[in-house]
C-alpha cells in the first residue's frame, strides 16, 4: 500500500472494500469472488481483457446491477447499493465507455437531467463553469452535445459527476476516445481529483496509460482476479502476463513490395444522411498492392461513412469517387464491388458482419458464396460446410463446430471467424475497420499477424483502428480522418505518435478550412 | 413468491416446436371451458367439432379440401415472412386470382380444351402477383407499410369482386342472383377420389409446400431472404437486393394466394360468387406461424386449421352454436400461439422473497 493512504482522511478505513463478489449470468459466470479494496486519494486500476468482468463489477458498484453474492463496505460500513440514485447519494459517480447524452439537448440541459430535484439552468451554467475552470475540463454550457466532439461530451460526463463531490468515480476507458494530447489532458484532471482525496476506479486494458497513472491495480481474467500489483513496479509484459496468462506475441512485418493502386479515393464527397452524422469532403487516398495504409482517427470523425461508401453498403450517386482494382465503383452495390475483388470487416459482427442467429456455415455462406458455393440456384451445402470447417481450424475459431450460432461465440472468436471467411476469399483488396476491437491480446496479435502476411501476398489493405499503436504496428502509411476529410498519407517511418495525435484533431499542414477544426482543436491548445 | 420472466441465454429451439403444441392443448382447455359456460356437454361437443367431421372418407376428403389452399397460402406467406416481408393481404391476392381465372373460364366458356384449366392456374397466379406487386411497388417505391396496404387492398379486392357478379359478369340466367355461369367441365378441377369434392388443386397445393421447402431451404434465394429477415445490415453488407426481396417474397405471395382462388372456382364453388373463400387469406396467417414458417409445419398446422372450418360447420349444425366459433377457435389459438412463443426468448423463473418474515396478505373471499 502506498503511503498517501495512510495520511489522508478521516478513519483509515477503505473508502471502498469488495469481498468475493460473484455475479451469475445464465450462459457465464462474470465475476467470481472478486474481492478490491480502494483507498481515498487512490487511482486504482481495474485490468482485464474485454469479458474480463470489468464492467459488471462496475455495474455493480454502481447499483446497475446486483450481485448474487458478496459484500461491499463504503468507508467501512457495509452497504447495498440498489440502484445508481442510491451510489450517487453515497457519492459514486461514473463515466460509461459509451455516453448516455441526448445530442438535441444543451450541456446544462444534459447535466440538469442527472441532478435531483429540478435546479435552475442559469444556476447551474454557472456552477458547470466553475468546476469546468478548477478541474481544466473547458466546456461551453449553452451549446448543444450534437455539435460537441468525442472528448467535450466525455467532459461533459465527468463534469455531471463532479457537480455532486464523488468521493469515488468510475472511469470505463475512458481513453478509447481520445486522442493522445486529451488523454494527457484527462490524467491531469484526474491527478488532481485524486490529491483532493477522490478516490477513482480506472478500467482499461492498456497497460502504458496504467503505468502512468494508477498506483494500485487489480488485474482480471475469466472474471477472478488472478492479482494485485503496483503498476509502476511492472513492466507492461509482466502485466500482460496477469491480463491473459501467457507472453504476448508480436507480429512480424517487413518492407513493403508495392504495386498498382487498388483502392482509390478521386475527391468523395458524401452528405450523411444522419442529422448527426459527419460529411465526407473532398476524400483522396491510394492504396496500392502489398501495403497497408492505415487510417487513424477519433470515432465520429466520418469513418463510419466513409466506411460505408468504400464499402457499397451506401452506393454514392456518381461512379467515378470510388476506384476498385481500376474500376469506378461508386454506384454499385456492396456486392457487386465484391465480385471486383474487394472484400470488408465491418467494425459490428453480429448483425452486420454476421447473421447471430444463423450457423456459422450459413454465415460463411454470406459474403463466400461466389466460391462455387451456388450452383442453378441451389447451395451446394456440403462445399459451405468444409470452408466454415477450415475457416474455424485455420483461425482458432473456438466454437462446438460450423453448426453453432454466430451469437453463441465470444466476440474475440467471431472476430476470427469474420476476418477469415474474408481473406480465404482471396481478395485483391481488403478493407479493414476496427479488426481487434474487443478481441483478447493473443487473438488480435495473431490477426494483425493474418492481416500483415496477406498484404505480403500483394494485396492491398486499408485498416481503419481507432487504436494508434495497432496502427503503428501494422501500417506501411498512415493517413488521419478528421471531420469528414483526410489527411495527407505519412509513411509510418516518417511521422509519429505526437504528429498523428496532433493531426487527429484535424490540424494538418494545409489542412483546409481552419474553420471546422475550433472545437477538436481545443484538447491540443489547453494540452501545451 | 414471486413469478419473474428471464431472458434465456439462446432462444429454446424445444419450445419452438413445443409452443404450437402447447397452443393447441390450450386452444382445447379453452374450448372446454367455453363448451361448459355454453351450457353444452363438453365432452360431446368435442367429439361433434373435432371427431365427427372426420369420421369417414367424405369427412376426410373435406378435410383435405379445405386445407389445401390454406397450405398453399401459407407457404407462399412464409416466403415472405422469412425476410420481414409483411403481406397480410393474401385474402385480396386470393380473390384477384379467383377473378382472373374465372374470366379465364368465363371467356372459354363451353371450351372443351385441356388448356383451359392450366391457363387458370396461370391467370389465377398472375391475378394475385398483380395484387401483391401493389404494395411491393409502393414500399420499394415510396417506403410505405406493405401491412397496410396489402391489407386495405383485401376490401377492394371484395368490392370488385362484387362488381363484376353483380353487373358485367352476372349470369343472364340466374334469376338476378349475383353470381356468374357455373363453368364447364373443362374449367374443373377433376376430382381426385370419386364421390368426393377432393380434387387436383390437393396435388398442387403439396407440390408448391414441396417447391416451398426446396426454396427456403436449399436455394440461394432463399437464404437471402432469411438474411433480410433476421440481419437487415448483415444483407446490406453482403450486397443482397433488398427490393428484390420485398418484391420476391410479395410476388411468391401473392401468386400462391392467386392459384388457392383459382382453385376455389375451380373447384368446391365452381363459379364466381360474391364471396369466393371463407377467410382463407386470413386463417393462413396463422397456419404460417403456427406451422412456424416451415413447409413440414404449416403442412400439420393446415389440417389442425381445416379442422376447425369443419368442425365450425358441424357445431353449427349439431350443437346450435353460431359459425364464429370457427373464428373464435382461430383467434384462441393464434392467441395461445403468440403466448406460447414468449417462452421461446424468456422461461419462468421463482423468486423466493430474501427476507425471513413471508410476506402475507390478507384477501377477502
Amino acid at each position: 500500500m502506498t503511503s498517501q493512504i495512510e495520511m489522508s482522511h478521516t478513519s483509515g478505513h477503505p473508502r471502498i472494500e469488495l469481498r468475493g463478489i460473484t455475479k451469475i449470468y445464465p450462459a457465464v459466470v462474470a465475476n467470481k469472488d472478486v474481492s478490491l479494496t480502494a483507498m481515498p486519494g487512490e487511482i486504482h486500476a481495474v485490468l482485464g481483457e474485454n469479458g474480463a468482468g470489468k464492467s459488471t463489477l462496475m455495474k455493480m458498484i454502481y447499483g446497475v446491477v446486483k450481485p448474487d453474492a458478496g459484500e461491499m463496505l463504503w468507508e467501512g460500513k457495509l452497504v447495498t447499493v440498489a440502484n445508481p440514485a442510491y451510489a450517487r447519494e453515497l457519492g459514486i459517480g461514473m463515466v460509461f465507455q459509451h455516453f448516455s447524452l441526448f445530442e438535441t439537448l444543451t450541456v446544462v440541459d444534459n447535466v440538469a437531467l442527472a441532478l435531483p430535484g429540478k435546479p435552475e439552468l442559469g444556476e447551474l451554467a454557472q456552477r458547470i463553469e466553475t468546476v469546468s475552470q478548477k478541474y481544466g475540463l473547458p466546456v461551453d454550457p449553452r451549446r448543444l452535445v450534437h455539435s460537441l466532439s468525442v472528448g467535450e461530451r466525455q467532459r461533459v460526463e465527468i463534469i455531471r459527476c463532479l457537480l455532486v463531490n464523488p468521493k469515488l468515480l468510475i472511469m470505463d476507458e475512458p481513453t478509447s476516445v481520445l486522442t493522445p494530447q486529451a488523454v494527457r489532458k484527462l490524467f491531469e484532471t484526474l491527478r488532481q481529483l485524486a490529491s483532493e482525496g477522490c478516490t477513482i476506479l480506472y478500467i482499461s486494458h492498456k497497460l502504458d496509460e496504467i503505468q502512468e497513472l494508477c498506483t494500485n491495480a487489480t488485474v482480471l481474467r475469466g472474471g477472478q482476479v488472478t492479482g494485485h500489483c503496483d503498476p509502476r513496479r511492472e513492466t507492461p509484459a509482466s502485466m500482460a502476463r496477469m491480463m491473459i496468462g501467457k507472453d504476448l506475441p508480436h507480429p512480424q512485418h517487413g518492407a513493403p513490395k508495392t504495386g498498382e493502386p487498388r483502392l482509390v479515393l478521386a475527391g468523395l464527397n458524401r452528405e450523411s444522411s444522419d442529422p448527426f452524422g459527419t460529411d465526407l469532403k473532398d476524400l483522396q487516398l491510394t492504396v496500392h498492392s502489398g501495403e497497408i495504409v492505415g487510417i487513424a482517427g477519433v470515432s465520429g470523425n466520418g469513418q463510419q461513412e466513409m466506411l460505408a461508401a468504400i464499402s457499397g453498403e451506401e452506393p454514392l450517386a456518381e461512379k467515378h469517387p470510388v476506384l476498385i482494382c481500376g474500376v469506378e465503383a461508386g454506384r454499385m452495390n456492396a456486392a457487386r464491388r465484391r465480385e471486383l475483388g474487394m472484400c470488408f470487416v465491418p467494425e459490428e459482427r453480429l448483425g452486420r458482419g454476421a447473421v447471430p442467429r444463423m450457423s456459422l456455415a450459413d454465415n460463411a455462406l454470406l459474403t463466400a458464396h461466389r466460391r462455387g458455393f451456388v450452383k442453378s440456384g441451389m447451395i451446394r451445402f456440403a462445399e459451405v460446410k468444409a470452408f466454415a470447417d477450415t475457416c474455424i481450424k485455420d483461425y482458432n475459431v473456438k466454437c462446438a463446430g460450423s453448426q453453432s450460432e454466430a451469437k453463441s461465440l465470444s466476440g474475440g472468436n467471431l472476430q476470427k471467424f469474420i476476418v477469415g471467411r474474408e481473406i480465404m476469399q482471396k481478395p485483391k483488396v481488403l478493407v479493414v475497420a476496427q479488426p481487434t476491437w474487443g478481441v483478447d491480446v493473443g487473438a488480435a496479435a495473431f490477426i494483425r499477424q493474418k492481416i500483415i502476411d496477406l498484404r505480403n501476398e500483394g494485396v492491398a489493405i486499408l485498416v481503419l483502428s481507432e487504436e494508434l499503436d495497432e496502427l503503428f504496428e501494422i501500417s506501411d502509411r498512415l493517413v488521419v480522418i478528421a471531420k469528414g476529410r483526410l489527411s495527407p498519407a505519412k509513411p509510418i517511418k516518417e511521422t509519429n505518435v505526437e504528429e498523428i495525435g496532433v493531426w487527429m484533431s484535424g490540424m494538418w499542414p494545409d489542412g483546409g478550412d481552419p474553420a471546422h477544426f475550433s472545437p477538436a482543436s481545443e484538447g491540443v491548445k489547453n494540452a501545451h | 413468491m414471486r413469478i419473474k420472466l428471464e431472458t434465456r441465454a439462446e432462444p429454446s429451439q424445444l419450445m419452438g416446436y413445443l409452443s404450437p403444441l402447447l397452443a393447441a392443448a390450450l386452444t382445447i382447455v379453452a374450448g372446454f371451458i367455453l363448451f361448459s359456460l355454453l351450457g353444452k356437454n363438453p365432452l360431446q361437443a368435442f367429439y361433434t367439432f373435432f371427431v365427427h367431421p372426420i369420421r369417414d372418407l367424405n369427412g376426410v376428403a373435406e378435410l383435405l379440401l379445405k386445407a389445401s389452399p390454406l397450405m398453399l397460402i401459407a407457404v407462399g406467406l412464409a416466403c415472405g415472412y422469412r425476410a420481414n416481408v409483411w403481406n397480410i393481404g393474401a385474402e385480396g391476392q386470393l380473390v384477384l386470382g379467383a377473378i382472373f381465372a374465372g374470366g379465364v373460364a368465363l371467356h372459354f366458356y363451353g371450351s372443351e380444351s385441356k388448356l383451359v384449366l392450366p391457363a387458370m392456374v396461370i391467370a389465377g397466379a398472375i391475378g394475385g402477383m398483380l395484387w401483391a406487386a401493389i404494395p411491393a411497388l409502393l414500399r420499394t417505391r415510396f417506403n410505405t407499410n406493405e401491412i397496410l396496404v396489402s391489407l386495405m387492398l383485401v376490401y377492394v379486392a371484395n368490392l370488385l369482386l362484387s362488381w363484376l357478379v353483380n353487373g358485367p359478369w352476372r349470369d343472364p340466367e340466374g334469376f338476378n342472383f349475383p353470381q356468374t355461369k357455373q363453368f364447364t367441365e373443362s374449367a374443373l378441377y377433376p376430382a381426385l377420389i370419386a364421390g368426393t369434392r377432393l380434387n387436383v388443386g390437393f396435388l398442387i397445393s403439396l407440390a408448391a409446400v414441396a417447391a416451398g421447402y426446396v426454396f427456403l431451404n436449399r436455394s440461394f434465394k432463399g437464404f437471402q431472404m432469411r438474411v433480410g429477415g433476421l440481419a437487415d445490415a448483415a444483407a446490406k453488407y453482403a450486397g443482397f437486393n433488398a427490393n428484390a426481396m420485398i418484391w420476391l417474397g410479395l410476388l411468391l405471395g401473392g401468386g400462391a394466394a392467386g392459384i388457392a382462388g383459382m382453385g376455389e372456382v375451380a373447384g368446391p364453388i365452381g363459379q364466381l360468387l360474391p364471396s369466393v373463400s371463407p377467410g382463407y387469406g386470413f386463417a393462413a396467417i396463422i397456419v404460417a406461424f403456427v406451422g412456424r414458417l416451415h413447409p413440414v409445419g404449416i403442412l400439420l398446422a393446415s389440417l389442425l386449421m381445416s379442422l376447425l372450418y369443419l368442425g365450425g360447420e358441424a357445431a353449427q349444425m349439431g350443437l346450435n352454436l353460431p359459425s364464429a366459433m370457427t373464428g373464435l377457435f382461430q383467434g384462441m389459438l393464434l392467441f395461445f400461439l403468440l403466448g406460447s412463443d414468449v417462452f421461446i426468448n424468456y422461461r419462468i423463473k421463482l423468486i423466493r422473497p430474501l427476507a425471513a418474515k413471508p410476506q402475507m396478505k390478507e384477501v377477502t373471499a
